[in-house]
């Protein structure tokens, strides 16, 4: 086991600095370079304005001597300066995004295993019936909604129709005067919408694991075997296949390690959250090299380790394999 | 007994609240008297990256910058030129200097005195080349600069250089905090200090940023205490937002000012005021394609495109036909040009004089090629699509087939405009304060990343461009550029298209606002909200 680790472990090593390389030129070859972008097609930006800040960026050097700068910085765990004009380092600009981020991806997780696993097992229990279907239709309908368009209607319906919850952002303007528990409900409210939403898209995904996953071990020969010597369904559904039907579950929450960090562009731009989705978005969009490589490393690296977790975690709960 | 009264509290405390929306239609249009306070909250896409302006190049950055910090000289509202910093000015008589009378009683908002070694600082900065700021062009003419004294500063240029009033405009920023540091690296690019109108208090990142009145300001102390910038990255939500009065102001597409705004809870609570935009979109060629060489082919398609149709059906009339490289109420504007109204016949006639034939087709042949041609436009851009798709109808009638390609703008730039590979594009250019169009125009800004991309050239408008830059007497400056705009209406090296309206709503409990053809925001300081209708405390 502990080999085994060891050289997943290692084997990370030249998958991250392909990982690096592979993006470091592709984000390269897109047209268009940092900084200047903006001011294309600006009357006030001479040629030789460009070509200062083109050498002050480094990028009047070749692309590996590039490659090889940003190489030497960032196993020293350096992120460098990002390329738009505040030129704040890149680490502080990811720390600030990535706590919204996590927190409204962690939530919408929490409620899509909440409701998508007991959707998942009831429909399951009851295949088949009227209720089976309306369910699948209704997380189906979540998963093909597209959300710009949900979260734009539910806006207008809650927030300007209603005025029932705020549109948009995290907390209200004056949330400095608030008292401590007008705090609490302020967050609250701005955090419903995007919550639900995003949780709505993810329902389907999760209740249609459960639902085949419990399906499969429901036909096994265990449970035929549970039923015969006389058990209760509660019994043999909770402690004899749901415990199986579960394992793959696991799976997901490794692989969903990465998505917690990445936010989307479409969401938190309509929400107005101030999230890594919108940082990565702008810093593409404005070339900015050290921000999209800093994200990037991050990103793979977690999926990375996000594999890696599952599999252990699998392991973990999975004798056969363990031993296997 | 405690807990009633407390539920009755509340009740009135929501009763109040509902209070500060009156269905009273009228309520708003009692234009009381100034008072100091309220907040006015704004929404913007994009989030300002460096509130040291001289080193961003966003609007949102400029546009909180300019609450927070001075030039020597500003626009009034009819766009001429008076002082900001500087009380007065004089130009030498051979009108290659410049002698700054700076105001005396100016403080910095940390309190220090400005002086003219501020300015002297800023220059210095803006030329310094490990400066990475992308406006050193202007001032690296500058021959001289010269503190004279505390108060007065002189600038000389080698030839007189029209622009260069105008372009002291700029934000002159504090020597005694920024001096022997590294100006990319200072703090003042998250947490400015100037000596504007109002000074800065937070900014919290991807939220908002909250500028508070500067009581001491040397014009006067805005009225209105507090200005919120909210950053709303989905123009649809801030809509949304302004609907639900989350914000005070907003520009509005046109169909947002036309259709959607059009209802009576809106019109009860706020104004809708309509200017001219300082910009112009237009159909420009590419004069090395061997059927744009010729003027008449130009001329033919100008004919045949109905600029009438293109501003009521997309910009919902929200807009004027452009007729130049200019908008109708700068001084610079020359409405007595060769016009361009729809007209089919005239169109086929100059395209048959151009030796363009019919073929069986119903497609232009001249010595065996079909007139067809390619209108680039770039991505994300509505408006722009949308005419090329009415330009291709149009010119269709003609006999012209024109394919629309949209492309991501920075490989529309990098790919298409910079190599020339390209027959015809849709752009806008935006209109500067100040009329010196030598960089788009001049045939010497053919270079790579250059603006006259087109290969616009014309021996006569050279001449004119550069005598208008170096004339300092307006009324001289008038005439070449009446010139230009004849030349280049005759010419038509682009079909210039429509100036659109800027359609801002506001909210109603703003006063003192006056749309000119300088915009809105140039008497800021002056907008108040009487006290009875104020919101925010």
């Amino acid at each position: 086991m502990l080999r085994y680790l060891i050289k997943r472990i290692l084997f990370m090593i030249p998958m991250l600095l392909g990982i690096t390389l592979i993006s470091f030129i592709v984000i390269h070859l897109t047209p268009g370079e940092p900084g200047v972008i903006e001011s294309e097609m600006n009357p006030k930006v001479t040629k030789e304005v460009r070509e200062r800040i083109r050498a002050y960026y480094g990028l009047d050097k070749p692309l590996h001597v590039q490659y090889y700068m940003w190489l030497k910085r960032i196993v020293k765990l350096d992120f460098g300066v990002s390329f738009a004009s505040d030129r704040r380092p890149v680490i502080d600009k990811i720390k600030e995004r990535i706590p919204v981020t996590i927190s409204i991806n962690l939530m919408s997780m929490v409620l899509i295993f909440i409701i998508g696993i007991p959707i998942g097992i009831y429909c399951a229990k009851h295949k088949d019936t009227t209720i089976d279907k309306a369910l699948t239709a209704f997380v189906f309908a979540g998963y093909a909604a597209p959300t710009f368009w949900l979260a734009l209607l539910l806006m207008m319906f809650f927030g300007v129709y209603l005025e029932w919850l705020p549109i948009s952002g995290l907390k209200s303007f004056n949330f400095s005067e608030l008292s401590f528990f007008e705090k609490i409900i302020d967050i609250a409210q701005h955090l419903i919408l995007p919550v639900c939403i995003s949780a709505f898209g993810g329902l389907a995904g999760i209740s249609r694991y459960m639902k085949s996953s419990l399906l499969e071990v429901l036909r096994q020969e265990y449970i035929t075997t549970a039923y015969a010597k006389g058990l209760p369904e509660d019994v043999v559904l909770k402690k004899h296949a749901l415990r199986n039907a579960l394992l793959p579950v696991i799976t997901i929450i490794g692989l969903s390690v990465p998505g917690l960090i990445g936010g989307s562009v479409i969401f938190e731009s309509i929400f107005s959250i101030p999230g890594m989705g919108q940082l990565f978005y702008m810093s593409v969009m404005s070339r900015d090299y050290p921000t999209i490589m800093g994200i990037l490393v991050i990103g793979a690296f977690l999926t990375l380790l996000g594999n890696l977790l599952s599999d252990i975690l699998y392991a973990v709960a999975d004798p056969r394999i363990r031993i296997g | 007994m405690t807990l009633k009264r407390s539920i009755l509290f509340l009740c009135l405390f929501f009763l109040c609240l509902a209070c500060t929306r009156s269905k009273d239609p009228k309520f708003y249009d009692d234009t009381g008297t100034p008072a100091y306070g309220d907040t006015i909250i704004t929404g913007s896409i994009g989030e300002p990256s460096n509130l040291i302006p001289i080193l961003a190049t966003d609007s949102p950055s400029h546009e909180v910058a300019s609450f927070v910090y001075n030039g020597l000289v500003k626009y009034d509202k009819n766009l001429k030129i008076i002082g900001s910093l500087a009380e007065s000015w004089d130009i030498s008589k051979d009108n290659l200097s410049i002698t700054f009378h700076l105001r005396k009683n100016v403080r910095w908002h940390d309190n220090t005195p400005f002086t003219a070694h501020d300015v002297m600082f800023t220059y210095k900065l803006i030329i310094d080349p490990r400066t990475p700021t992308a406006y050193a062009g202007d001032f690296l003419l500058v021959k001289e600069a010269k503190v004279l004294d505390d108060y007065t500063f002189k600038v000389t240029y080698d030839k007189p250089f029209a622009p260069g009033l105008i372009s002291w405009s700029t934000a002159i920023l504090p020597k005694h905090l920024l001096e022997g540091k590294d100006v990319t690296k200072s703090p003042l690019s998250r947490r400015p200090i100037g000596t504007g109108p109002y000074k800065f208090e937070e900014w919290i990142p991807g939220e908002r940023i909250v500028l508070k009145a500067n009581k001491d300001y040397f014009e006067g102390s805005p009225y209105i205490s507090r200005y919120i910038m909210r950053i709303i990255p989905d123009t649809a939500t801030m809509f949304l937002e302004l609907k639900r009065y989350g914000i005070d102001m907003m520009g509005l597409t046109p169909l947002q000012a036309i259709r959607q705004t059009d209802y009576p809870a809106f019109k009860r609570e706020f104004n809708k005021f309509k200017y001219l935009s300082f910009a112009y979109i237009y159909l420009g060629y590419n004069l090395k394609h061997p059927f744009f060489k010729d003027k008449r082919v130009r001329q033919a398609i100008s004919y045949g495109i109905n600029k009438k149709e293109i501003i009521d059906g997309i910009l919902l009339g929200q807009g004027v036909e452009a007729d130049g490289p200019y908008k109708q109420d700068m001084w610079a504007y020359n409405g007595n040009v060769k016009k361009y109204p729809y007209d089919r016949e005239k169109a086929i006639k100059l395209l048959q004089e151009a030796g363009f034939k019919k073929a069986n087709d119903n497609i232009l042949y001249r010595d065996g090629i079909p007139f067809e041609f390619t209108i680039l436009v770039n991505q994300g851009n509505d408006v722009r699509i949308r005419c090329a798709e009415l330009i291709q109808k149009r010119l269709a009638d003609l006999g012209i087939k024109v394919k629309i390609r949209v492309i991501e703008w920075a490989s529309f730039i990098n790919e298409f405009i910079d190599k020339r590979n390209f027959e015809a594009v849709i752009l806008g250019w935006s209109i500067p304060n100040d009329p010196d169009i030598f960089d788009i125009w001049h045939s010497s800004k053919q270079g790579k990343k250059e603006l006259n991309f087109i290969s616009f050239e014309n021996k006569e408008v050279d001449e004119l461009l550069v005598k208008a830059r170096h004339t300092l007497n307006i009324e001289e400056r008038k005439k070449y550029y009446y010139r230009i705009q004849e030349i280049l209406a005759e010419e038509q090296p682009y079909t210039f298209l429509f100036v659109p309206y800027a359609n801002v709503a506001v909210h109603k409990r703003f006063k003192g606002i006056e749309p000119a053809p300088a915009g809105l925001m140039y008497d800021f300081i002056k907008w108040y909200v009487p006290e009875k209708q104020m919101r925010y405390r």
